[in-house]
């Protein structure tokens, strides 16, 4: 049963380095079980804010519990939370075996239960008979396997993973995404990832954190954060979006920078300026006057065709602004090219509507 | 090496190798005539009398040679252990703590390797003169000059030859691995004891060996620190030959050269132990000893 305290609680937590702010008055509760991913750009306080729960740095104002005990000041040997590093630190002088028991015998646990405790731990990540491998002798993918056993064989409460996948090449990156999030589900523990990818993170998470400048800008689940951004950064930074600035003038209404007025429907005060988020792949082609009925919709003139294969962005132009629209590569799909008339349109709830 | 990479047959390749050759011949071409005297039956060196090894006998009989040679083990061995220890803190305070005055600490750690030997010598002389007259005005305290303030003052320039070397390899060291087993629950000492020692040994083990090494073969500083009492082998064969060359001086020679080669290769084979990487360092540190 989960708990219903939350795993990772921090409370207005502040870092400071010198007169840099890498994490700015963080509020989050991280629940009991979850898969949690951190995500910004590099720089953002991503890993400060891992490292802080780690206790490899101490915040500079704030509280932070884990499980509800507070341990803001408590040294990482002393808190129930492992880390699995960036580039794995794994100790080069102990084979594979050595560094997954190491937790367990810095603790004194008896020699009779460190045995079967790191057998299980290596079979659970598939690592049978590597055991006496050094990590100059494993494969990137091997060795951050070894790297979640060492940290799981001690079973934390919370397990902190800082870009695990980061040095690993696309295919191997892609089939330990699947591996991890089924890892994480049999083992029940709170998993909190810190990745700039942003795929990765809408791919794996429960819930996704999006930092920027050291502040959390919008915690959510992935659907929530790609499909409703609150705030510029994060509908810019996930995915593909066309970002259009304007201001709201009426209920419903919103009259871009370029004097073109379209319906988008937000709760923002008339007068309020604002950005609206529209994804390419929530914006239909057709040709002049061809929109159907309730969709909101612009009339402009395709200015460029990019072939991605699998699909294509026609970029269309109206007035000085552009909006991009993505078609699959599919046979009938619109033909047109760059200098035709056509009309965009989308449901006008599949725009998101952000406050400056 | 150098033939082989040229085209066989070219005159390129053969002034090459003829280089090569000349350069050895003119290093190695001493040390052979010296082995090669060491054994002559003849009591003027450069002259071939037969083949004895009388010479080695008189060594084993010479009680003050015996004397001087105890003297130098006993200063190498002391003096490299506690400048070892002493290296190792300094290179660890360096590479893993910021502090007040860091970077004059820094400084003033490499002067040793820097300033000349005859620098380092008179100074030695005056801090020990002065150092003993102080001793004796405050603490009636009589000291001489002789073992202790030599083993003091190869201390104090092997200290400096430890931290560089332990501290190449502390740099080379990722230094996540600590953080790593702090988060597994290693305490600050476990850690440093069971990853950071473990990972800096070959260096610690090679900067022992280079400071066993200097010590052994230093005369300049020890002759201005050694008192009438004792002395060590280096400085003894220094006086020796003022008073004239004999094969014995040869014999005393090429044990100590014998010595210095086990010890310097066992410096490079304990560099190399475990990582291949520590070339660029070696080669810096052997420039460095060649010009004391």
């Amino acid at each position: 049963m989960p708990s219903a305290v939350p795993a990772v609680g921090l409370h207005q937590i502040t870092k400071r380095f010198g007169d840099v702010i890498a994490v700015d008055s963080v509020d989050l509760e991280i629940a009991d079980g979850e898969f949690f991913a951190l995500l910004g750009p590099s720089g953002c306080g991503k890993t400060t804010t891992l490292r802080l729960i780690a206790g490899l740095e101490f915040p500079t104002t704030g509280s932070l519990r884990i499980f509800g005990d507070e341990v803001g000041t408590l040294p990482p040997n002393r808190r129930p939370v492992n880390t699995v590093f960036q580039n794995y630190a794994l100790f080069p002088h102990m084979t594979a075996e050595e560094n997954v028991a190491f937790g367990l015998r810095m603790r004194k646990i008896p020699k009779a239960e460190v045995e079967p405790r790191v057998r299980d731990a290596i079979a659970l990540v598939h690592m049978e008979g590597m055991e006496q491998r050094r990590p100059d002798q494993l494969s990137g993918g091997q060795q951050q396997r070894v790297a979640l056993a060492r940290a799981l064989v001690n079973s934390p409460k919370v397990l902190l993973l800082d870009e695990p996948l980061g040095a690993l090449d696309l295919k191997l990156r892609e089939a330990m995404q699947l591996e991890l999030k089924a890892l994480q589900r049999e083992v029940g523990i709170t998993f909190v990832f810190v990745t700039h990818d942003q795929g990765e993170a809408l791919a794996m998470s429960d819930r996704i954190g999006v930092m920027d400048g050291g502040r959390l800008l919008q915690v959510g689940a992935p659907e929530e954060i790609y499909a409703r951004p609150t705030n510029r950064f994060v509908a810019d930074f996930i995915g593909q979006a066309n970002l259009l600035d304007g201001m709201v003038t009426g209920p419903d209404r919103v009259t871009l920078t370029n004097g073109v007025t379209i319906a988008a429907p937000s709760d923002i005060q008339p007068g309020g300026r604002v950005t609206v988020s529209l994804r390419p792949e929530q914006a239909f082609l057709h040709r002049q006057g061809g929109a159907p009925e309730h969709h909101a919709s612009v009339d402009g003139q395709v200015e460029q065709v990019t072939y991605l294969g699998n699909a294509l962005i026609y970029r269309v132009s109206f007035q000085w602004m552009h909006i991009d629209v993505r078609e699959e590569n599919r046979p009938g799909g619109a033909s047109v090219g760059a200098g035709d008339d056509v009309t965009v349109s989308w449901e006008p709830s599949s725009v998101a509507v952000v406050q400056d | 090496m150098i033939g082989r990479t040229a085209r066989p047959g070219s005159v390129t390749a053969w002034a090459l190798s003829g280089t090569a050759w000349l350069v050895y011949a003119f290093f190695y071409a001493p040390i052979v005539l010296l082995v090669l005297f060491s054994f002559s039956d003849d009591r003027n060196v450069g002259r071939w009398g037969g083949f004895t090894l009388s010479w080695y006998e008189q060594f084993i009989d010479h009680s003050q040679l015996q004397n001087s040679l105890w003297v130098s083990i006993r200063v190498a061995l002391l003096s490299t252990v506690i400048s070892v220890v002493l290296g190792t803190l300094a290179a660890l305070a360096l590479e893993r703590f910021r502090f007040r005055g860091q970077r004059v600490f820094d400084a003033l750690l490499y002067l040793p390797i820097i300033i000349p030997d005859v620098t380092m010598a008179v100074m030695m002389l005056l801090f020990f003169s002065e150092g003993i007259r102080i001793a004796e005005l405050l603490f009636g305290l009589d000291l001489t000059k002789g073992f202790t303030t030599i083993t003091i003052s190869h201390i104090a320039f092997n200290i400096s030859f430890v931290s560089v070397v332990v501290r190449a390899r502390l740099s080379g060291m990722n230094e996540q691995l600590e953080e790593a087993a702090l988060d597994l629950y290693a305490n600050r000492w476990r850690s440093f004891r069971y990853v950071t020692l473990p990972q800096i040994a070959p260096g610690i083990a090679g900067g022992a060996l280079l400071a066993l090494t200097l010590s052994l073969d230093d005369v300049v500083v020890t002759q201005f620190a050694s008192g009438p009492g004792s002395t060590t082998l280096p400085v003894f064969v220094f006086g020796m030959i003022r008073r004239g060359v004999t094969p014995l001086i040869n014999a005393v020679s090429v044990i100590m050269l014998a010595a210095s080669i086990v010890l310097v290769i066992l410096s490079l084979a304990t560099q190399r132990l475990r990582t291949g990487e520590t070339g660029r360092t070696l080669g810096a540190r052997m420039r460095r000893r060649s010009g004391r």
